[in-house]
């Protein structure tokens, strides 16, 4: 009978999953176990802090409260359809996966449902052609602009002459980390360099052969498109082979502080393109103090408050409550719906104005989101990381990235996409 | 001699480094796969656990902070002290005594005379308890390993043998976290070799791998010994886990080194601690030699995780019990 | 009770060899049958199909598919995740090379492309033997793994080497794709589960499946009294890989509709398919069933109810998922060495008898 009794317990709590209708409903999809629990921890925080203050501090948006429900992905494609169908019933407004897996499956789900999915900084990077993706947006920049970016970087500190340099690009090797392959190698046929290409594979622990050969080959500068453990095993053997940290730049999931601690002292100079300001020089920290970790309302433990991916889960938590408050504008109700959400989103326009609203001065690049362009103007900045004093700095601020590289890839890679599928443009 | 032939050299020797490391882990799955016929997959999350007791103990954390915080609505961290990296280490290997008593008390007990894919899957069970009761006790986030073992690339020897290649060539170069892992990892091999051969308990260990019916009829407690391999095996881990995680940071991954040893497991044969570590060193310098000459240059590189079991494969086809596994009788 | 007989009263030898020999597990069995075909595709909403139902399903398959080559032919394999791999490009290759062709031939046919290359990966069987075998098929995991990630051509040329099933219908019922409706795809899934059972379950019980098993319980004495070790191993491995592909299909075109080989097809999705058949039962059609629902079922069902119901923290809810598995698998090892298939047939024999025990 023991069965029995397991299973009418099993149908109970499945029944029960279902979630309560809530005002404003924002899911994330979180891991905070797993491989990549390092990452996803300050992320998830730094999500749920920011929502945790505008319900504190300013009594919800518009006068509708949020209501954050946290679903645990452990970056495992197949929990996050769990989480997407155990928390789309409830009037889920925005999803933001936080893995490129689970993204990929989500774009047809979230279109066919009528849900808009945000990938800050990561998923698909052709979805920036909002013509054939009608419900994913990736702004403010994607993982081709953080390609470019690099590169820019590099023209404007070698006097815009980079021909006949090595570079190594050092990737995880699947789907995020093959993502800038293809961009790079059109740069290097623009600029003249050359690029060599350096697999390491998950989890990335073991990257001794990867080092060496850079070691032998001396590149001129070293790019890293990494995650999890292969970004402080990386940061740490170049350090070892004492390989000069200023030529090393990392994608900005390569360049949290968490990456670089491990390696100490060592690790001093290491760079990271990224879309978002770093550290807590912001006035909206103070208010994230007084109303969110002061009151003991704070996710985590309070002491990521401030670091990058934390930063990077605040930035996306107010990219998402921004386009809240523009659909409530632009509908005239406080209780939007998804399918509103989306249109305004699709409108969304971050000013410097706008952000310093917020507390946030210069915290990203200004964009305006329209119906063909689902990406923003792909403005990428450069950090560095200062070992002694244990913060990243901005050493290059958000520049424009290679538009005619990119676009000419995204309408590529996203025509292919609309051929196999049959989707039609859904832009005027 | 031109410089491609010392840089051949050097990743030879640092094939050789890495392969001592595997060889670590590997020989924590023969001991305990010879004395009680398991095979134990959770040897990878006991490193993973090691580790973050280690660093759990040495930074003064409270365990399961997460969960007191949680039921209890309070706000405790760390106990705020912050012990001596030896001691650390000693109280470490003491939990993994106590964990050995309680796998022995708890799961080997009740599972004796069983076929040996049922040991294994109970191992299963024990991999996925230890992650997440690892998680919960100390935290998931990433934390930072420092017993004092130097790291980098040791300059003496690049220094020294600078001269050798010419003009490309900079010397050797070595990672001195390496040096001292094969250090760590030889006075641990030649230490469990004497144990094994000079000591009662040691003598008695041997018997139990030759017969276990044998060993119970002289008088030897099988209990007692499964619980000194299992301390070993977790002394191993420990090891292990400190010398990985001393490079990424003790994470998650750490439990997946696991996998490393198993093509060594499979060359050297489950059942001889000689044959874990000529098995890891051949694994060590094959995989990084043939990333180096073939991997890399032809085939796009990162094929070090599928060549370690391809070579393996290709010994047992010919060796079907290992290089140095008891040879197979059957007989119907 | 309900297992009421008072006696053996076969009379033909089909009577004797059917596969339910026992009136109420006969009734029980259509019951099912019919409640899944008529009953679930009338209540089946997008949850339950994709958080329960449908791995539940697909694993099933899976795990019948090694149940035949661990369980019957006692080799252990760890390779799984690869043929699973290996079934789902086959699939995406015949996909979007044939458009026209419909969507049960495709995985049809990918299920045989995986059979081909289960027989190539089978050949070390011949030699290898217990674990030494298990480790050995690791070598098909990691480098079948690496060939789809390094390839361009299994992907189609994608920018990330990401693939996605484009949609397909049956009847004009889209069941892969954005369009699809819960019971559409329910069904056919249900109807290869049901098809591939019911095939396993005769294979295993003919000529091939008492080969198999003599070759589990001693290769040697086999060969002697006349079984083609050669023949035996590898139409395992054929079987087996054939029904592992046709559920890695499967996990492709109608669960997710997008993977990555290295995320969806590690080394991980190998070692879960064979807890399902240990946990299961070894040797057991239903015990591969029990062991994917238990597998399944069991992190959704501790999930929902440490979150859902009790409101706690989802880390502190995963954390503890892990240690409830991992307990419950020691648990019912302890208990019962041989599965929950064995619990179902104890608990039987003891109904059949029940209440008179003796």
């Amino acid at each position: 009978m023991k069965f029995t009794k397991l299973a009418v317990a099993a149908v109970a709590a499945v029944m029960t999953a279902a979630p309560v209708a809530a005002d404003l409903l924002l899911p994330s999809l979180s891991y905070r176990t797993g491989p990549y629990a390092a990452g996803g921890i300050p992320f998830a925080d730094g999500y749920a802090d920011y929502l945790t203050l505008m319900n504190e501090r300013d009594g919800g948006v518009g006068g509708e409260m949020i209501k954050m429900t946290e679903c645990e992905t452990g970056y495992n494609t197949e929990k996050g359809v769990e989480c997407y169908e155990a928390t789309k019933g409830g009037g889920a407004l925005v999803y933001e996966p936080l893995s490129t897996g689970i993204t990929y499956q989500l774009i047809p789900k979230v279109t066919s449902d009528d849900i808009p999915m945000h990938t800050l900084g990561y998923g698909r990077t052709s979805a920036k052609n909002g013509n054939v993706f009608s419900h994913v947006f990736n702004y403010p920049a994607n993982y081709w602009d953080g390609a470019s970016g690099m590169i820019n970087y590099l023209l404007e500190t070698n006097n815009d002459d980079i021909n006949g340099k090595t570079i190594a690009l050092v990737y995880h090797n699947s789907a995020f980390g093959k993502e800038p392959i293809r961009t790079l190698e059109e740069l290097a046929k623009k600029h003249g360099f050359k690029l060599t290409l350096l697999p390491v594979d998950h989890p990335g622990q073991e990257q001794k052969s990867q080092w060496l050969q850079i070691r032998r080959e001396k590149p001129d500068y070293v790019l890293m498109w990494g995650w999890g453990v292969m970004n402080q095993v990386a940061v740490q053997e170049a350090a070892n082979i004492r390989y000069p940290m200023e030529n090393f730049i990392g994608i900005w999931w390569s360049g949290a502080d968490h990456d670089v601690l491990p390696a100490g002292e060592a690790a001093n100079g290491y760079k990271a393109v990224t879309f978002h300001g770093v550290g807590k020089d912001f006035p909206i920290y103070d208010d994230i103090q007084k109303y969110v970790v002061d009151t003991g309302k704070a996710a985590g433990t309070g002491d990521t408050v401030g670091s990058v991916l934390y930063n990077r889960g605040l930035y996306a938590a107010m990219l998402a409550v921004e386009a809240i408050k523009d659909a409530q504008a632009a509908t005239g109700h406080a209780n939007v719906t998804a399918p509103e959400l989306r249109d305004a989103m699709e409108n969304l326009n971050i000013t410097e104005e706008r952000m310093a609203g917020l507390g946030l001065p210069g915290f990203g690049p200004a964009f305006q989101v329209t119906c063909e362009n689902h990406g923003g103007d792909g403005l990428v900045g450069v950090a560095q990381w200062d070992a002694m004093a244990k913060t990243w700095s901005i050493i290059s601020d958000f520049k424009p990235t290679d538009s005619e590289v990119i676009d000419a890839l995204v309408k590529e890679d996203s025509e292919a996409y609309a051929a196999e599928n049959n989707i039609e443009p859904q832009c005027k | 001699m031109s410089a491609g032939f010392y840089f051949g050299a050097e990743v030879f020797i640092n094939g050789l480094m890495t392969g001592v490391l595997y060889s670590l882990v590997a020989l924590g799955f023969v001991l305990i796969f010879k004395s009680s016929g398991i095979f134990n997959y959770a040897q990878g999350v006991m490193a993973l656990f090691a580790a973050l007791t280690l660093v759990g103990l040495q930074d003064g954390q409270v365990p399961f902070a997460h969960l007191i915080n949680s039921i209890f609505g309070t706000q405790v961290h760390h106990f705020g002290w912050h012990l001596p990296a030896l001691l650390a280490i000693l109280l470490t290997a003491g939990v993994m005594v106590v964990l050995a008593i309680l796998v022995e008390r708890y799961i080997l007990r009740h599972l004796v005379n069983q076929p040996d894919i049922i040991l294994f899957m109970a191992t299963i069970g024990m991999a996925y308890f230890m992650e997440g009761f690892g998680d919960l006790m100390w935290g998931s986030e990433i934390k930072k390993l420092d017993v004092g073992i130097p790291q980098g690339g040791n300059f003496w020897i690049e220094e020294n043998t600078a001269f050798l290649g010419g003009e490309d060539f900079y010397g050797f170069y070595l990672d001195s976290l390496d040096i001292v892992a094969a250090v760590f990892a030889g006075l641990l091999v030649l230490s469990l070799v004497l144990f094994s051969q000079y000591t009662k308990t040691g003598r008695a260990l041997r018997a139990v791998a030759d017969d276990h019916q044998a060993a119970l009829s002289v008088g030897i407690s099988l209990r007692f010994i499964w619980v000194v391999v299992w301390s070993i095996a977790g002394f191993i881990a420990l090891v292990a886990g400190i010398m990985w995680g001393s490079k990424s940071g003790v994470q998650f991954s750490l439990s997946l080194i696991a996998l490393k040893a198993l093509p060594v497991l499979m060359l050297g044969g489950f059942t001889s601690i000689p044959g874990a570590i000529v098995g890891g060193l051949i694994i060590g310098v094959g995989e990084k030699m043939f990333e180096f000459l073939i991997g890399a240059p032809f085939l796009g590189g990162a094929t070090e995780n599928w060549f370690a079991y391809m070579l393996a494969l290709l010994f047992l086809v010919f060796r079907p019990q290992g290089l140095f596994g008891d040879k197979i009788i059957e007989r119907v | 009770m309900f297992y009421r007989e008072a006696g053996d009263f076969k009379t033909s030898y089909a009577d004797d060899s059917q596969t339910f020999p026992i009136k109420f597990d006969r009734y029980r069995y259509w019951a099912v049958l019919a409640f899944a075909f008529l009953v679930v595709p009338f209540i089946i909403n997008d949850y339950w199909l994709n958080a329960v139902v449908l791995p539940f399903l697909i694993y099933s398959v899976a795990a019948i598919g090694l149940n035949i080559l661990t369980g019957y032919c006692g080799q252990v394999s760890l390779g799984s995740g690869g043929f699973m791999a290996v079934g789902a490009y086959a699939c995406y290759k015949f996909m979007t090379s044939f458009p026209g062709m419909d969507i049960f031939s495709v995985i049809l046919l990918s299920g045989f492309v995986t059979a081909a290359v289960g027989i190539l990966f089978g050949l070390p069987s011949l030699r290898i033997k217990g674990f030494y075998l298990a480790v050995a098929t690791l070598a098909a995991q990691f480098f079948l793994v690496w060939l789809f990630n390094k390839v361009p051509w299994f992907y189609n040329y994608s920018a990330s080497g990401q693939i996605n099933a484009p949609e397909r219908t049956v009847f004009g019922y889209a069941v892969t794709g954005a369009e699809t409706q819960a019971w559409a795809v329910y069904l056919v899934a249900l109807i290869f589960v049901v098809v591939l059972a019911v095939v396993a379950r005769n294979l295993t019980r003919g000529s091939l499946g008492r080969k198999w098993m003599a070759i589990r319980d001693m290769d040697i004495a086999a060969e002697i009294i006349g079984v083609n070790p050669m023949t035996a191993k590898l139409s395992a491995f054929a079987i087996s890989s054939f029904y592992v592909g046709i559920s890695g299909a499967m996990f492709f075109v109608l669960y997710l509709g997008a993977v990555e080989v290295g995320e969806a097809f590690g080394i991980s999705k190998s070692f879960i398919i064979l807890f399902m058949v240990i946990i299961g039962g070894l040797g057991s059609i239903f015990g591969s069933f029990a062991g994917a629902a238990f597998m399944v079922l069991m992190p959704v069902l501790l999930k929902n109810i440490m979150v859902g119901q009790l409101g706690w923290a989802t880390d502190l809810a995963a954390h503890f998922e892990f240690v409830i598995v991992g307990g419950l698998i020691i648990v019912f090892l302890i208990l019962e060495p041989h599965g929950l298939a064995q619990l179902w047939r104890l608990a039987k024999e003891k109904l059949r008898l029940w209440p008179f025990p003796h």
